[in-house]
């Protein structure tokens, strides 16, 4: 049968699910890239401004979520992480599955559990490579706490961060794949599922590949844009 | 907690652990082996070259290592098992096992990530010393082999250190394709002790285990070759 009568066309057809599996992919990407930033900003700021105990707990973080294998700590935080959510939402008579939040935002928070220890490395470097006389002179003009972080550090740290924070996007999109391994809906597993039932293995798997070169290459040119945008007012890199 | 279940599938365990090694060892040499042809077509003066590992680096890199996996165990793996007179020959003992079809997934992983890194290397070697070796009468594979990729590798050790941690996390997806490594022992352990977390942790300390040996190793390897490209 040829590859395009397979996939079909309209509500029942392979084609949809995929369109399916490839938002979700988008969505839990998204939302684990945000979480990630959120988790790195924060544990950067423990590690540059923390006391002994915080800034050790938040090296061990980073530390242990960069030596174990992602699918491993995607296996171990999914069902933590799943059965904590459930209970807390019960707590509040909140019915998981009616919501059907639970599964998302499990997958949420542990990749952005996950990027957030290599996040938090990169937002620290680029914290300590603003030269400290622009904080010195910010602060001399009276600037400080959130307004300090707002209009001085985070604007100047932002092009010393773009490359890293641009390569963990990458990263994430495919790291979300791991998320099927715990039966998530999205792309790889809804490859799995026609490759499984039709037994063209070789033609989805090849397919769901494609649909993640797309968004990786599609992410690259946009990337590019950010960082001749960002970059504008720096000196020309050779 | 509760790891009474330790000693009884301890040996499974510790067969794991090797295998994981297996794979990390297995996978890096060939992996770093065609890495070095990838870094070399990479910045080849063949158009066609130099395009063709491009192609070959951009989509190892921009697709998931998973879908990669299971395109060769369950794609491949599906059309060899059509070619009856593959099935005859003593290939098909291998092409039925995952482990072979991981150590596979792996290398050419292996290949497209460490092939641009063994790029820039090549080109941070300066020009003067190859040509200088060329000089001295050393053959163009001469040059490469004493001068040029000694040169290059021992400037990125520090990059191959870290691209081993990521080959050596990478092999714990061989469990998805039915392959009794680290993590797959503990599966087994979990699915017969019915127990979520303490053999997934157990296992965990053991990958951190070994991302520390691979570093220590790598270390090593640093200070030597610091010694011997020391300059007199």
């Amino acid at each position: 049968m040829h590859f395009l009568d397979l996939l079909g066309w309209g509500e029942e057809s392979w084609a949809n699910q995929f369109i399916i599996g490839a938002l979700a992919t988008l969505q839990i990407s998204v939302g684990g890239y945000l979480a990630g930033l959120l988790i790195g900003g924060l544990v950067a700021w423990v590690k540059l401004r923390g006391g002994r105990v915080p800034v050790a707990i938040a090296n061990g973080y980073s530390t242990i979520c960069r030596a174990v294998p992602e699918v491993l700590l995607i296996i171990i935080l999914f069902y933590a992480g799943q059965s904590a959510l459930d209970s807390l939402l019960e707590s509040f008579e909140i019915d998981p599955e009616e919501w059907g939040i639970s599964g998302f935002a499990a997958a949420v928070v542990v990749l952005g559990l996950v990027q957030g220890a290599y996040a938090s490395e990169i937002m620290r470097g680029a914290i300590l490579a603003i030269p400290r006389g622009q904080i010195e002179a910010a602060q001399a003009y009276g600037l400080h706490g959130a307004g300090l972080f707002r209009r001085i550090i985070l604007p100047a740290m932002v092009p010393y961060a773009l490359g890293g924070l641009a390569n963990l996007w990458m990263v994430i999109i495919k790291d979300s794949a791991l998320i099927s391994v715990v039966g998530y809906n999205e792309l790889l597993f809804t490859a799995k599922q026609a490759a499984g039932s039709t037994k063209y293995y070789f033609s989805f798997f090849l397919f769901a590949g494609a649909i993640y070169y797309v968004i990786t290459l599609v992410s690259n040119g946009a990337i590019a844009l950010i960082e001749a945008r960002v970059r504008r007012w720096m000196p020309k890199m050779s | 907690m509760d790891f009474s279940w330790l000693p009884k599938y301890g040996p499974l365990l510790l067969e794991g652990a090797w295998r994981t090694v297996l794979l990390v060892v297995l996978s890096g040499i060939i992996g770093n082996g065609l890495a070095i042809i990838v870094g070399f077509g990479r910045i080849s003066r063949n158009f066609a070259v130099a395009k063709a590992a491009l192609a070959f680096t951009s989509v190892i890199r921009g697709t998931p290592l998973l879908v990669q996996i299971f395109l060769m165990y369950y794609g491949l793996g599906s059309v060899f098992g059509e070619w009856d007179w593959i099935r005859q020959t003593f290939l098909w003992d291998y092409l039925r096992e995952g482990f072979w079809y991981m150590v596979a997934a792996l290398a050419i992983s292996t290949a497209g990530y460490t092939g641009e890194v063994v790029r820039v290397a090549l080109l941070s070697v300066p020009r003067g010393e190859i040509e200088a070796g060329r000089a001295f009468g050393l053959t163009g594979l001469q040059v490469i082999r004493l001068i040029w990729l000694p040169r290059a590798l021992g400037a990125v050790l520090p990059t191959l250190a870290g691209e081993t941690v990521l080959l050596l996390k990478a092999t714990a997806l061989a469990s998805t394709i039915t392959v009794m490594d680290l993590l797959g022992a503990a599966n087994v352990v979990r699915s017969q002790t019915f127990r979520t977390y303490e053999p997934l942790l157990f296992v965990a300390a053991g990958y951190f285990l070994l991302t520390l040996l691979v570093e220590r190793g790598f270390r090593l390897v640093e200070r030597r070759f610091a010694k011997a490209y020391r300059r007199a």
